[in-house]
C-alpha cells in the first residue's frame, strides 16, 4: 500500500478551546492549544489523565460527545476546515482521511461480529461499489500487513477469540484499511504488556514508514514517546505547556512540568540507585482551575506572577516553545542585555 | 542461602491451581512450583506479563488464596504445608489426525489434607496493598472506619481515644490531613486513596507487606510520590516488601532483588543491579529490551529483541520449559524437560537448559 508521498502541512490546529458544560459548571478541558502536523510525522501528546489530551483528539475527528463542545479556534485538515463540516461530511471524513485507534481494543470491537465482518464494514462504509470478494481480499491483505498470520481463519473469528495484542492489531488494520492521511492513536499500548507493547510500536513505526501518514500519538508514557515520536506536545490541565522536537523536550526541557516528569521517572537503564524526585501536590481540579499558570501550585519555581497570569509562549529553539514565566524572564533579560550592548558599542567608538 | 533467622518468608515448591467446574484435571495452573525466600528488611520485586501469576503468588503466600501444595514458612514457623495432589499419567488421547497417541496428563491423587493453621496472628504481621485503591476501599465506610477496622479485629486499641489517636497518627504518616478521617473514599484523588490503602496496611504494625501493583493505577506524577513514601516507610518501620509490578523500571528502582516470572514459573532471580546488567534467561533479556527508555538517543541506537506471539494459556501450558514456544533459542530438550532453578553465579538463579 505504498502511497505517493505528500509533503507539507497535514493538520493545523489553532487556538482550540473545548469545554464541557456540566451541571456543576463549565469545565475548560482544552484551553487554547495550537500546533501543526506534517505528513510523515509522528507527534506525541503527553499528559496526565484529565489533561485534555484525548478530548483534543476527539474534536479533530468529530467524536466529541455532549456536553463537550468546541467553543473556539480552528482545525484545518489538508486545507479543509473540519469544524465547518456537516454531520454527513464528517462521517465521510472519518475513516477515510482520519482514523483513530483506541486504548482498549476489546471495548472498541463489536463482540457479536467476526473480525472479517467488521473490517469489510469499515471498507464498505466509504466505498459502496467495492465487491464482496474485493473487500474480503483487501481485508485479508490488511490483516497480513499488521502481522497477523493464518488470515483466512482469523477473518471468521470473533474478538473474544483473540489475545489483547492481536485485537490491537485488528484495530490498527481497521483504522488503516481506507488509507487515512492522519491516524490518531489514543494510548494504543497502555492496556498491553511490555513485550506486546514493543511488538505494536515496531508495527506502527513500520507502517508509518510505508504509508507516510501523520500520526498523533497520545500517551502518558515518556518512554514510548522517546521511541516513536518526532515531536512532542506536553499538556497540563488543558494547556499546552511545552512543545518541540523530541530531542529538545528530553534534553533541553523548558517547562518545570516537563522537567518534573522526566526527573520523577525511574529508568530501567539507570547506573545506580537514585531517589526519585516527585512532583509534589495533586493534579488540578478542572472545575476550579487556578488563575494564571495551571502548574503554578505544584511548581517549585513559582513566582507571584505565575499565580496571576498565564504565561505567553517563548521560543526556545527551532519549533521549540514553552509557556513559563521563568523563560519569559530569561528572554527579557537577554533582550535587555542585547539592547544594552548595542547602546554601549557606539559609546566606545 | 544466608543464615536462617535472616529469612522472613520462605516458600518451597508452592503451587496454585484454580480448578474449573466441569473440567477434569488441574484447571488453570497459575503458579507452578515456585521456591524463593525473602530476607528481613529487603524488597523482593516480582515482574512478569499479565497472567504470569505474580499476583496469585503474592496472594497465595498470604493465603488469601489457599495454595494447592507446597510449604510456606514465616519467620521460622511453618504456616502451610501440603503434598502435591496430582500425578502425571500417560493416557491415550485422540489426536487431530484421528490416530490415538500417548499424552501425559495430570490426574488427581489422594493426599492427606493440609493441617489448618490459625492465620489471625500472622495476618497481623503480613499485610497487603492492593492495585486499585478505589476498588479496595469500601465506599460506604469513612477512611477512619476503614483504618479502625483493622485495629478492632486485632484488638490493638483498648480505649476509644487510643483508637482515634492511632488513626490520626496513621493518616499523618501517609501524608494525609488528620481531619480527613471522617471523609469517604470517593472524596479523595487516586493517589490519596492509595495512601489510605497504605495506612490501612500499616495500622496493625506489620513486618511484611505484599505490594500488589500499588502504583500502576496512578498518574505518572503521583507514582513517584508513592514510591518514595513506600521507601521511607520501609526505612522507618523496618518493613519487608514483596513488590509486584509489571513496570520493570519501577521494580528495578525499589527492589534489592528481582524475580522474573513467566506463565506461573520463576525463571530468574537475582540482585536488582545484576539482573539489569547481566540477565541470563532469554525471557528476562527480551523483557528488559522491551521496556521503553525515556531517552530518544538510547531508543534510536539500542537493539531490541521482539518476541513473536502471545503468552500461552495457563490452562494448557506448554510442556517442558514453559517459555519454549516463544524462545528464540529453544531446543528439543526444552520441549521435554522442565528446567530447574539453579544458582549460576552467587545469588543469581535462573531456570534454563541453555545455561547448563
Amino acid at each position: 500500500m505504498e502511497q505517493n508521498q505528500k509533503t507539507g502541512k497535514l493538520l493545523e490546529v489553532k487556538d482550540l478551546h473545548v469545554s464541557f458544560f456540566t451541571p456543576a459548571g463549565e469545565v475548560k478541558a482544552v484551553g487554547g492549544i495550537s500546533y501543526d502536523l506534517n505528513y510523515d510525522e509522528v507527534m506525541g501528546i503527553v499528559g496526565e489523565s484529565g489533561s485534555g489530551k484525548s478530548v483534543e483528539a476527539y474534536s479533530i475527528i468529530g467524536l466529541l460527545q455532549s456536553p463537550g463542545k468546541v467553543v473556539g479556534g480552528s482545525i484545518t485538515l489538508e486545507g479543509e476546515d473540519v469544524l465547518a463540516k456537516s454531520k454527513e461530511e464528517m462521517i465521510a471524513l472519518r475513516g477515510s482521511k482520519v482514523a483513530m485507534i483506541f486504548q482498549n481494543p476489546m471495548t472498541c470491537l463489536n463482540p457479536v461480529y467476526t473480525i472479517g465482518n467488521q473490517l469489510i464494514e469499515a471498507l464498505k462504509a466509504h466505498d459502496k461499489k467495492v465487491s464482496k470478494e474485493e473487500a474480503s481480499k483487501r481485508a485479508m491483505e490488511m490483516l497480513e500487513l499488521v502481522g497477523i498470520n493464518n488470515v483466512a481463519k482469523r477473518m471468521k473469528q470473533y474478538p473474544h477469540e483473540l489475545s489483547g495484542g492481536m485485537r490491537q492489531r485488528v484495530m490498527i488494520a481497521m483504522g488503516l484499511i481506507c488509507h487515512p492521511q492522519l491516524l490518531i492513536a489514543d494510548e494504543p499500548t497502555t492496556a498491553l504488556d511490555v513485550t506486546i507493547q514493543a511488538q505494536i510500536l515496531e508495527l506502527m513505526k513500520d507502517l508509518q514508514k510505508k504509508t507516510h501518514m501523520g500520526i498523533i500519538f497520545i500517551t502518558h508514557n515518556l518512554g514510548v514517546v522517546a521511541e516513536i515520536c518526532d515531536k512532542v506536545s506536553v499538556m497540563y490541565a488543558g494547556k499546552m505547556v511545552e512543545q518541540g522536537p523530541v530531542d529538545d523536550i528530553f534534553y533541553k526541557p523548558g517547562h518545570p512540568y516537563t522537567m518534573g516528569l522526566l526527573r520523577s521517572m525511574p529508568r530501567v537503564d539507570a547506573e545506580s540507585y537514585e531517589r526519585l524526585i516527585p512532583i509534589e501536590g495533586t493534579p488540578v481540579d478542572m472545575l476550579n482551575p487556578p488563575e494564571g499558570c495551571p502548574f503554578a501550585p505544584r511548581c517549585e519555581y513559582a513566582m507571584k506572577i505565575c499565580l496571576q497570569k498565564m504565561p505567553p509562549y517563548v521560543e526556545l529553539g527551532e519549533n521549540h516553545r514553552s509557556a513559563c514565566w521563568l523563560r519569559v524572564q530569561e528572554q527579557m533579560e537577554r533582550e535587555k542585555q542585547g539592547a544594552a550592548e548595542q547602546k554601549e558599542v557606539p559609546d566606545h567608538e | 542461602m544466608s543464615e536462617k533467622n535472616d529469612i522472613l518468608v520462605q516458600v518451597d515448591h508452592l503451587t496454585k491451581y484454580f480448578g474449573i467446574k466441569g473440567v477434569k484435571g488441574p484447571g488453570v495452573q497459575a503458579v507452578e512450583d515456585v521456591s524463593l525466600f525473602i530476607k528481613r528488611g529487603e524488597t523482593l520485586g516480582l515482574v512478569g506479563e499479565s497472567g504470569c501469576g505474580k499476583t496469585t503468588l503474592g496472594r497465595t503466600i498470604l493465603q488469601l488464596h489457599e495454595p494447592t501444595s507446597g510449604t510456606i514458612v514465616y519467620d521460622g514457623q511453618t504456616i502451610y504445608q501440603h503434598e502435591y495432589p496430582f500425578e502425571a499419567k500417560n493416557v491415550q488421547v485422540k489426536g487431530k489426525d484421528g490416530a490415538m497417541h500417548e499424552q501425559s496428563v495430570l490426574v488427581k491423587k489422594p493426599v492427606p489434607r493440609a493441617k489448618a493453621v490459625d492465620m489471625l496472628p500472622y495476618r497481623r504481621k503480613m499485610q497487603i496493598i492492593f492495585q486499585d485503591p478505589s476498588a479496595s476501599l469500601d465506599p460506604r465506610m469513612t477512611v477512619g472506619e476503614i483504618i479502625g477496622e483493622a485495629l478492632d479485629i486485632h484488638k490493638l486499641c483498648s480505649t476509644k481515644k487510643d483508637r482515634t489517636d492511632r488513626i490520626k497518627e496513621l493518616l499523618s504518616m501517609v501524608g494525609l490531613n488528620t481531619e480527613h478521617a471522617n471523609r469517604y473514599p470517593h472524596e479523595f484523588s487516586g493517589g490519596q486513596q492509595q495512601r489510605v490503602g497504605i495506612a490501612r496496611a500499616l495500622a496493625v504494625r506489620p513486618e511484611f507487606i505484599v505490594c500488589d501493583e500499588p502504583i500502576s493505577a496512578l498518574d505518572v506524577s503521583i507514582q513517584s510520590q508513592v514510591v518514595n513514601m513506600l521507601e521511607d516507610m520501609q526505612q522507618d518501620l523496618g518493613l519487608t516488601y514483596l513488590f509486584i509490578a509489571h513496570d520493570l523500571s519501577v521494580v528495578r528502582h525499589i527492589s534489592n532483588r528481582i524475580g522474573v516470572m513467566y506463565l506461573g514459573t520463576l525463571v530468574e532471580l537475582a540482585e536488582s543491579y545484576e539482573l539489569n546488567k547481566n540477565p541470563i534467561h532469554p525471557y528476562t533479556k527480551t523483557l528488559l529490551s522491551a521496556v521503553p527508555v525515556p531517552d530518544p538517543e538510547v531508543s534510536r541506537t539500542r537493539q531490541r529483541i521482539v518476541l513473536e506471539g502471545d503468552i500461552p494459556s495457563p490452562m494448557n501450558p506448554p510442556t517442558g520449559c514453559r517459555f519454549h514456544t516463544r524462545c528464540p533459542y529453544a531446543t528439543e530438550k526444552c520441549k521435554e524437560a522442565v528446567p530447574q532453578l539453579k544458582e549460576h553465579a552467587p545469588g543469581h538463579w535462573a531456570a534454563c537448559h541453555l545455561l547448563g
